[in-house]
C-alpha cells in the first residue's frame, strides 16, 4: 500500500520557495494569490495541507478514488463522476476552459478516458496556465515515473515535461471463443487476410455467427484503421493529413464493407443492450483493446463470460507486413497546476496507479510495469483466458502503431455523425470515406492545425 | 411609484441582460491585438460548420412555429368551449405537466422514448422504420424530434396563456356571434382568433426567441448518442464550442450578436404586423 508523502517536509519547501520567489512572483503572474515555484516547475497555488481535494472519474473509476478517500480519513475528498470525456465528448476541456474563465473551481484530479488531452491541457490557454500540473519537475519522484511500461507516458510528455499518469495500457489484441472455435473446426486468425477469409465462411456456414462490431466510433477507428496502419489520422508538427485513398486505408475498407455485408460485424454497439441480447455467445472471434477483459468478458452486467471459454492471441496484422496494432485510449490522470493541496494529488496519482489498489481495482492492462506484472500474472493463474494471455498482451502493448497522431480533437467524432448513422442505414463505409475525410480536414483547420 | 416598481426588474436587466449583451458587442468586435472589424464575423462564416448550423434551426423553427400556433390556438379553443368545470381543469392541468420539467430532464425522458430498446412506444417507432437508436436520431429526422420535444414541453403554459386570454374576451361579443348564427366554427375563426391576435404573436416572438437558441436538446442527445447527433447542430452549440472548445471567445461573441440581430429582426416583424405594442 503506498504511504502518504512526508506532507509537513514538502510543505516547508513549498513556504521556502514562496517567500523566496516572491519577487518573481509579481512579475509573472497576474493573480498574486499564485506563486512562481521551482519545487515543481508551474506557478503553484498556496499549499495547504488540509484542503480538501476534488476528483473528477468516470463510473468505472469511482470505486478506486472512493478507496483512496477511505484509505485516507484525514484528507477530505471529494469524488464526482462524469463522462469521463468518452468519445471524444470533449467535456473535460470545456469544463476547465470554463473555471479558467471565471478564475476558480478547477477540479485536483481528472481521469479522462482519451489520451489527446495533453494537446491542450498542457498549454497556456488564453493566458491561463495550463491546467495540467507538470510531474516530473519536483511533484512526483523520478522513481515512481520510471516505474511506468516505457511508451506509456508518451502522450502526456511534451518538450521533456510530463503532463499526466497513464491509467492502462489498451493495445488491440485479438480475442476467441475456443468453444466455438472447436465446434467449427476454425483456427484462430493471425493476419486481417485470415479475418477476412474467416469472415466469409463464417457467414456461409454458420450464419447469426460474428467477427465483432463497428458501431462504437473507438472500435471503428482505433481497432480496425489504426491497427491496419491506415494513414487517415496523422499528424506531424503542425500538419493534420488524412488520406483514405492510401492501400492500407483502402483495404480495411474493403475488408468492414464486406464483412459487414455478408453480416459478422454487426453495427451494433458493444455496450448496448442489443448487443447483448443477440450476440452474446455467438462472438466467435473479436480485435479489441485490452481493457475488453474487465469491461465485457468478466463483466457481470456485459458479456459475462464463464472462464475458459476465451482466449486471447496476438493482434491481427497485415500478412508480411510490420506486425503494430491499434491503441483504444487508455485512461490519464490529470492533477491540477491551481491545486492548493499538491501534496494530496501526488499521493492520489500515485495510489490509483502504482499501488495494490491498483492491482485491485485494475480494469485492464496497468500502464505502471510492476502493477501490470501482477496483473498478467494473476489473469494467467486465474486460467479465466486460454491461450498465451501475458505473451498477446506484452507483445500488443509493445508494438502500438507509431503513425497515429493524437491532435486536439477526436478522431472518434467523426466516424460517430457520419460513419455509424451511415451503417445503420444500411450504406458502405467506402460510400461515405469522402465524407469522413473532409470531416478530418475541416476539424483539424478549425484547431488551428495546417491541414491540405 | 411604477419606477419603483420596475426598479428591480431594470436592474436585473442590465446587469444580466444589457451588460453582457454590451461585453460580448465589444468582444465581437475585437481581437487580442485590438480594434478587428468584421474579422471575427468573417472567421464565423467562413466556419464549414456555419451554414449547416444555420440550416438545422432555421428548419426547426419553421415546423416548430407553424405546430405550435396551429395545436396550442386549437387545444386552448377546445378546452375553452368544455362546458364541464372538472374536465376543463384538468385537461388545462395535464397539458401544462410536462413544461414543469426542467429542460435537460425533459430531454432525459425523450432519451427513453427515440430508443426502440427501451422506449413504451417502440412499436410506433419500428413500424416507422426505426429499429434503433442511430436510427431514429437519424440527421434528417432531428428538426422533427427537436419540434415534438419543445411542443411538448412547451405547448402547456401557451395553452393555459390562451385559455386566459380567450376569457378575457367580451362574453357579450360572443353572444352577439351567436345571436347572429355563428356556430362554434365561425365564432372561433371569425371572432375569437381575430381578438387572440396579439396573443398570438406574443408567443411567436418568445418562441422565435427560445428556438433560435436551440441547445440544451441537441447537446443532451449528442452526449447520449455518443456523438451520431452532431455536437455542432445548432448555431448555439456551435457558440459554445467556440467560446470553450476553441478558446475563440471573440468568435464566440460574434456569433452570439449575429443571433440576437436575426432574433430582433424576425421578432419585430411579429411585433409589428401582430399589434403587439398598438393599444385597444
Amino acid at each position: 500500500m503506498t504511504t502518504i508523502h512526508s506532507m509537513a517536509k514538502r510543505r516547508t519547501g513549498v513556504l521556502l520557495a514562496a517567500t523566496g520567489m516572491s519577487a518573481l512572483v509579481l512579475a509573472g503572474c497576474s493573480d498574486s494569490a499564485e506563486s512562481e515555484d521551482t519545487a515543481f516547475g508551474f506557478p503553484a497555488a498556496e499549499q495547504d495541507a488540509e484542503s480538501p481535494i476534488t476528483v473528477w472519474v468516470d463510473a468505472s473509476r469511482e470505486g478506486i478514488a472512493q478507496a483512496f478517500a477511505d484509505d485516507n480519513p484525514d484528507l477530505t475528498v471529494n469524488v464526482e463522476t462524469y463522462d469521463g470525456n468518452a468519445g471524444g465528448s470533449d467535456t473535460f476541456r470545456t469544463k476547465i476552459a470554463s473555471f479558467d474563465q471565471s478564475g476558480e473551481g478547477w477540479p485536483d484530479v481528472v481521469f479522462s478516458s482519451q489520451t489527446n488531452d495533453t494537446s491542450w491541457a498542457g498549454t497556456e490557454l488564453n493566458g491561463n496556465q495550463a491546467y495540467a500540473a507538470v510531474l516530473n519537475e519536483g511533484l512526483m519522484d523520478q522513481e515512481y515515473l520510471d516505474g511506468f511500461t516505457e511508451g506509456a507516458l508518451d502522450p502526456m510528455t511534451v518538450d521533456g515535461k510530463v503532463y499526466g499518469v497513464r491509467n492502462d495500457l489498451a493495445p488491440v489484441v485479438t480475442y476467441y471463443d475456443q468453444t466455438l472455435m472447436d465446434e467449427f473446426g476454425y483456427e484462430v486468425p493471425t493476419t486481417w487476410e485470415e479475418y477476412l477469409e474467416l469472415g466469409e465462411r463464417l457467414a456461409e456456414e454458420h450464419p447469426g455467427y460474428i467477427l465483432g462490431s463497428v458501431g462504437d466510433s473507438f472500435v471503428g477507428t482505433f481497432v480496425y484503421y489504426f491497427g491496419a496502419q491506415a494513414p487517415i489520422f496523422q499528424v506531424e508538427g503542425n500538419t493534420f493529413t488524412s488520406d483514405f485513398s492510401d492501400d492500407y486505408s483502402v483495404r480495411m475498407t474493403e475488408l468492414i464493407d464486406t464483412l459487414v455485408d455478408n453480416g459478422t460485424l454487426v453495427d451494433e454497439s458493444v455496450f448496448s443492450a442489443e448487443f447483448l441480447e443477440q450476440y452474446a455467445g455467438k462472438i466467435v472471434a473479436m480485435p479489441g483493446p485490452a481493457w475488453y477483459t474487465g469491461a465485457l468478458f468478466e463483466n457481470p452486467d456485459s458479456l459475462a463470460y464463464e472462464a475458459g471459454t476465451l482466449g486471447v492471441a496476438n493482434p491481427l496484422y497485415w500478412e508480411g507486413d510490420d506486425e503494430v496494432t491499434g491503441n483504444v485510449g487508455g485512461g490519464v490522470w490529470y492533477g491540477s497546476s491551481h491545486s492548493t493541496n499538491l501534496d494530496a494529488v501526488a499521493s492520489f496519482l500515485e495510489y490509483v496507479t502504482a499501488s495494490d489498489a491498483a492491482l485491485e481495482y485494475a480494469g485492464g492492462l496497468p500502464a505502471y510495469q510492476s502493477v501490470a506484472d501482477s496483473w498478467l500474472e494473476t489473469q494467467s493463474e486465474s486460467g479465466f483466458y486460454g491461450g498465451d494471455f501475458a505473451g498477446a498482451m506484452t507483445k500488443a502493448a509493445g508494438s502500438i502503431w507509431s503513425g497515429w497522431g493524437y491532435p486536439s480533437f477526436s478522431a472518434e467524432t467523426a466516424y460517430a455523425n457520419i460513419v455509424v448513422p451511415a451503417l445503420a442505414a444500411g450504406e458502405p463505409v467506402s460510400s461515405v470515406t469522402d465524407a469522413w475525410q473532409e470531416e478530418y480536414l475541416n476539424q483539424a483547420q478549425v484547431q488551428g492545425y495546417d491541414a491540405p | 411609484m411604477g419606477r419603483v416598481f420596475i426598479s428591480l426588474y431594470t436592474a436585473l436587466l442590465v446587469v444580466f441582460g444589457l451588460a453582457p449583451a454590451l461585453y460580448a458587442l465589444v468582444l465581437a468586435f475585437t481581437d487580442e491585438a485590438g480594434f478587428a472589424g468584421f474579422d471575427n464575423f468573417i472567421g464565423i462564416f467562413n466556419d464549414y460548420r456555419f451554414w449547416p448550423a444555420v440550416t438545422n434551426v432555421a428548419s426547426f423553427l419553421a415546423l416548430w412555429l407553424v405546430v405550435q400556433t396551429v395545436f396550442v390556438v386549437l387545444l386552448a379553443l377546445i378546452v375553452h368551449q368544455i362546458s364541464v368545470r372538472w374536465i376543463g381543469a384538468v385537461a388545462r392541468f395535464v397539458y401544462y405537466i410536462p413544461g414543469a420539467f426542467a429542460g435537460a430532464a425533459s430531454v432525459m425522458v425523450w432519451l427513453f422514448l427515440l430508443d426502440p430498446a427501451v422506449s413504451p412506444v417502440s412499436g410506433l417507432l419500428t413500424s416507422m422504420g426505426f429499429d434503433s437508436f442511430v436510427q431514429t436520431v437519424e440527421q434528417g429526422n432531428l428538426p422533427w424530434i427537436f419540434m415534438i420535444i419543445a411542443f411538448w414541453t412547451g405547448a402547456g403554459q401557451w395553452i393555459v396563456i390562451m385559455y386566459g386570454a380567450l376569457n378575457g374576451i367580451n362574453p357579450e361579443v360572443i353572444e352577439a356571434a351567436r345571436v347572429d348564427g355563428a356556430g362554434i366554427f365561425h365564432t372561433a375563426v371569425k371572432v375569437q382568433i381575430p381578438l387572440l391576435k396579439k396573443w398570438i404573436a406574443y408567443m411567436a416572438v418568445m418562441c422565435l426567441a427560445a428556438g433560435a437558441q436551440l441547445f440544451v436538446e441537441p447537446r443532451v442527445l449528442s452526449q447520449a448518442s455518443k456523438g451520431v447527433v452532431p455536437e455542432d447542430y445548432s448555431l448555439n452549440q456551435l457558440v459554445y464550442l467556440y467560446a470553450f472548445r476553441q478558446g475563440d471567445y471573440h468568435g464566440s461573441a460574434a456569433l452570439s450578436i449575429m443571433l440576437l440581430v436575426v432574433s430582433l429582426l424576425l421578432a419585430s416583424v411579429f411585433v409589428f404586423k401582430g399589434g403587439l405594442f398598438d393599444r385597444d
